[in-house]
């Protein structure tokens, strides 16, 4: 028997954020971006006691095998981060954009040169009280020729593929959460 | 809008039950119910939509790594209260009763789920935990964080030392009381097998009233939260044992095993 989840609940603050949860690369190197957002319910307010996690390769597309996520020595890219929302329901991270992991499942159209690639995103995962088991979903790096490859984001109307595709500003790239409601973000059950 | 009484989201309980079970094929309500408005805080914090299927892609085949950079040895017994990596000064006793809670962590093919990082956080003997917003006004302990982590050993298993935790009030309803639990994070071999849950005490009286543990309405896939107490984990003159074993999902099935050279 698969044992279910169940809401991470109000008191999570004093057992899962730490000191550099959200800082998978240090803010002040010269590649580094910021993920942010914020984590909205089914009326559009913000929710202040969610739980965001992310999960990605490093710029060059490997996956990182390295430790030491929770007592971050600001040189070691571990590809994992967590960040609570704020009182304005907002989340941050400072990374890297990740790279492809391997060759896409199409070749690449005339934006892009050499072999396709797999389109390369931030792996999310949030938990919030009130919501009583995880939802996992995907950011899409804005622009990137390979998205048009990607099986999921072709399977989805328009609409739905904006929920997954970050958009652009000063200092990186905007992803919101939408639980609910309007512009609801597609959540992931993986096969 | 006026309170609810725990008569009226019993109600609401025992009907989704009943739909439940004229409705149940095998399997089917396994999975906690994210819909589900007898718990009030889950109606506007719930997708509508049914989530997409989806095959994991390389990152999602992995997860993130731990070791002996991340956690202390020590960290794993929330009984000591001087915790390794914070600044607590604790140096006394926890009230309430000594538990050990120990298990396996396998994923959904019955692989161990080695070397990951489990986190736990709990409310104290009293039901009262340590944080902000807490509104109980049972007592704190002075001695007692609730808070602690640990790396799975090489067949899966991970081991606490606590206190057993009170049940807890909470504004859900009037008279609304959580049972005794802890919570767990725990990672499994793939990112799609990232799992937050509560672990619940046998025979918890509070078990038909709460509408946490019910949105799960398989009774099995319920059963699959509640310790087993062990006397073999009791410690004479010392402490009580309870055994909770996890079994984690998300596409570990149908993708070809990574190289594993480097765990």
């Amino acid at each position: 028997m698969i044992t279910p989840g169940q809401t991470v609940g109000p008191f999570f603050g004093q057992a899962l954020p730490y000191d550099g949860d959200n800082e998978l690369v240090p803010p002040g190197r010269a590649d580094a971006i910021r993920l942010h957002g914020a984590v909205y319910d089914g009326e559009g307010t913000p929710i202040p006691d969610a739980l965001v996690e992310i999960w990605q390769a490093d710029a060059d597309g490997a996956v990182p095998r390295e430790t030491g996520s929770l007592h971050r020595d600001g040189w070691t890219f571990t590809g994992w981060g967590r960040c609570q929302t704020d009182r304005t329901g907002h989340y941050s991270f400072t990374t890297v954009l990740p790279g492809p992991t391997e060759a896409g499942p199409t070749q690449a159209g005339p934006t892009q040169e050499g072999p396709g690639s797999a389109a390369p995103f931030f792996a999310v995962v949030v938990f919030a009280r009130g919501l009583l088991d995880r939802l996992f979903t995907r950011a899409y790096l804005p622009g990137h020729p390979a998205n048009a490859g990607d099986p999921l984001l072709a399977s989805l109307s328009e609409e739905e593929r904006a929920t997954l595709v970050a958009t652009p500003d000063a200092t990186g790239l905007r992803f919101d959460i939408r639980l609910q409601g309007e512009g609801e973000t597609v959540f992931l059950q993986h096969r | 809008m006026s309170i609810p009484t725990q008569q009226e989201i019993s109600a609401e309980i025992a009907e989704i039950a009943e739909a439940a079970g004229r409705a149940a094929r095998p399997g089917d309500d396994a999975r906690t119910r994210i819909d589900y408005p007898p718990y009030r805080s889950s109606i506007l914090r719930h997708p509508t939509k049914d989530p997409r299927h989806a095959d994991p892609e390389t990152i999602e085949r992995w997860a993130p790594c731990f070791g002996q950079r991340d956690v202390h040895p020590l960290e794993a017994d929330l009984t000591i209260g001087a915790h390794a990596g914070t600044n607590s000064a604790v140096s006394g006793e926890p009230i309430g009763e000594r538990i050990t809670v120990t298990g396996r962590i396998v994923d959904g093919d019955g692989r161990p789920v080695a070397g990951q990082l489990v986190e736990i956080w709990q409310a104290n003997a009293a039901g009262r935990y340590i944080h902000k917003n807490e509104q109980h006004p049972a007592p704190l302990d002075p001695n007692f964080t609730g808070v602690g982590r640990c790396l799975t050993g090489p067949d899966g298993e991970y081991h606490f030392r606590t206190i057993k935790p009170g049940p807890y009030p909470w504004g859900n309803h009037r008279n609304a009381w959580r049972p005794a639990h802890i919570h767990f994070s725990i990672f499994g071999r793939a990112f799609t097998q990232r799992l937050v849950t509560q672990m619940y005490f046998p025979g918890d009286p509070l078990f038909a009233l709460d509408p946490i543990y019910q949105a799960i309405t398989d009774q099995k896939a319920r059963d699959a939260l509640v310790a087993t107490y062990d006397h073999d984990l009791t410690v004479p003159d010392h402490s009580m044992g309870y055994r909770w074993d996890v079994v984690l999902t998300g596409g570990g099935r149908t993708w070809t095993e990574p190289e594993e050279a480097d765990e």
